[in-house]
């Protein structure tokens, strides 16, 4: 029995006092599929709801070593925004975005994606230069973005310490009015559930623990839970790609690092757009829950424990009493990281792998969760035509070799 | 939160070192091909457990010293001169 979520369909479930169906079937393995995907993350999902809603391939397996959501994807503060710098990744992120926008209409799942703005702060002249800048290649690349000078910011967000005798001044800033958080957990779910109505077999507990090999090509995954044959591979595991790429004989430019967050005691609204700080390396939203989520720099070091360091959740939150002088009694709740997987461009790797069956998206870094629909779209597309979406086209591994470098870290100055 | 025993001061809390990327990384000769000068500038090795690396005493005596650290849970395991080998026991 599977349910249509709508207005009627609750009234009718509260009728009968519910027992809705499960949203998605935790599915056995099977010996063969036509493309197994390692990952049941947000990239991972949407790569199999896409492979089956866009190109008919429903043959498909996701294994997951947890559970869905569990990693990136539940660990991220779930910040969408498309907010680039350079042509491609423009389009890579805008094609994410607009996906977003229909995604809950598409997946019949409320992701909760509410588009309230993200403001870049200003503290220095160079930064006002450096954002107009920014903006005005943002609107060359037909996004949407407005400068805003500081009457407009106190409007906007007047808990800003706008003091004489602040620290980080504040000169001004910029606004991507459409950028927004959404539901993390409803966009894992969500995918998982059109992915499992349109075939897609969900794996959780299942990690690889190696690849089987015929004649220099990945034909399956090995698992506890028995080996799992198909005819083409795909990983999207984050901070954990280099592991994977080990056991099938290739290197990744890909350091893991411990990205982490942290949420207060949920409180009466006080914050009503996403605020970032480059200066201070911290940005602020509130949840629909009333928590303040605050997000901050990586640990800078390499990381596989899915914890943040003391040293960094001080700076963040002194950064965050600098910023919002009246959030110093704010109690918080929980603080957490999750394992992500940068690169030297801070951009990421869409295509086939160095060994022939095997294709990999990875390489988001610290912003993935933006990019879950664009990720999935284009290596639905990859696996299932054989050739690279042209979206994805300029962000091949191949750009490491040729030095085509497409540098978000550096021109858009953005930590992600 | 790490501590960190530096070779000239002792042991240190975390915030006072900068992790300064792999050690014995060998750079190729200037005459090699794209490919090779493309690993050697960006691909790493990455691994989930022990790893060599190079640290610095920033905010101390400013040595730069080679560690050998569990990523998975941040275990030093040996600490050495910035132009020695890695221990033969932590291979």
């Amino acid at each position: 029995m599977r349910t249509r979520y709508s207005a009627w369909n609750l009234l009718a479930a509260a009728a009968r006092r519910g027992n809705w169906a499960p949203a998605w079937r935790d599915a056995e393995p099977k010996r063969r599929y036509d493309v197994v995907i390692i990952g049941g993350g947000g990239h991972g999902l949407s790569t199999a709801y896409y492979l089956a809603r866009n190109h008919g391939v429903r043959n498909v397996a996701i294994v997951e070593a947890g559970w869905i959501g569990g990693g990136n994807t539940g660990r991220n503060t779930t910040i969408i925004r498309s907010n680039y710098l350079y042509p491609e990744s423009a389009r890579l992120y805008e094609h994410s975005m607009r996906l977003y926008e229909g995604l809950s209409r598409e997946l019949n799942f409320n992701i909760m994606f509410s588009q309230r703005g993200i403001v870049t702060i200003a503290h220095t002249r160079h930064d006002l230069d450096a954002q107009s800048r920014w903006a005005n290649a943002m609107r060359c690349n037909g996004i949407d973005a407005d400068l805003l000078d500081v009457d407009q910011l106190r409007e906007l967000v007047p808990r800003l310490n706008f003091g004489g005798d602040a620290r980080f001044p504040i000169h001004g800033g910029f606004i991507q009015r459409r950028a927004g958080p959404a539901r993390h957990d409803a966009v894992a779910w969500g995918y998982a559930r059109g992915a499992s109505a349109l075939g897609v077999d969900i794996i959780q507990s299942c990690p690889v623990t190696g690849f089987i090999m015929d004649a220099g090509r990945v034909t399956g995954v090995k698992t506890p839970r028995g080996d799992i044959r198909a005819e083409k591979v795909a990983m999207a595991v984050s901070g954990h790609s280099t592991v994977l790429a080990r056991m099938a004989g290739f290197r990744l430019p890909i350091t893991s690092y411990a990205l982490q967050a942290m949420v207060s005691e949920p409180v009466k609204p006080v914050l009503d757009t996403v605020v970032l700080s480059p200066a201070v390396g911290a940005y602020w939203s509130q949840s629909d829950k009333g928590e303040v989520v605050i997000g901050g720099a990586l640990d800078l070091f390499p990381s596989y424990a899915q914890r943040g360091s003391y040293g960094v959740t001080q700076q963040v939150l002194a950064a965050t009493l600098e910023m919002f002088p009246s959030f110093s009694r704010l109690r918080m709740l929980r603080q957490w990281a999750g394992i992500v997987d940068v690169v030297q461009d801070s951009s990421p790797i869409i295509g086939p792998a160095p060994v022939p069956g095997l294709y990999i998206n990875c390489g988001w870094g610290t912003g993935g969760f933006k990019a879950i629909p664009v990720g999935g779209w284009t290596l639905a597309h990859l696996l299932a035509t054989g050739r690279n979406h042209e979206l994805a086209e300029p962000f091949q591994l191949e750009r490491f070799k040729t030095g085509r470098l497409i540098d978000e870290a550096a021109a858009a100055g953005i930590a992600h | 939160m790490m501590q960190i025993r530096c070779p000239v001061c002792g042991p240190r809390s975390e915030g006072e070192f900068h992790f300064g990327g792999p050690s014995h990384l060998q750079r190729p000769p200037l005459t090699c091909d794209d490919e090779t000068w493309g690993a050697y500038m960006f691909f790493r090795d990455n691994p989930k457990g022990d790893h060599a690396e190079r640290w610095r005493h920033t905010f101390g005596c400013g040595r730069w010293f080679n560690i050998v650290r569990n990523t998975e849970t941040h275990q030093v395991k040996a600490i050495y001169a910035i132009t020695d080998p890695r221990p033969e026991a932590t291979l």
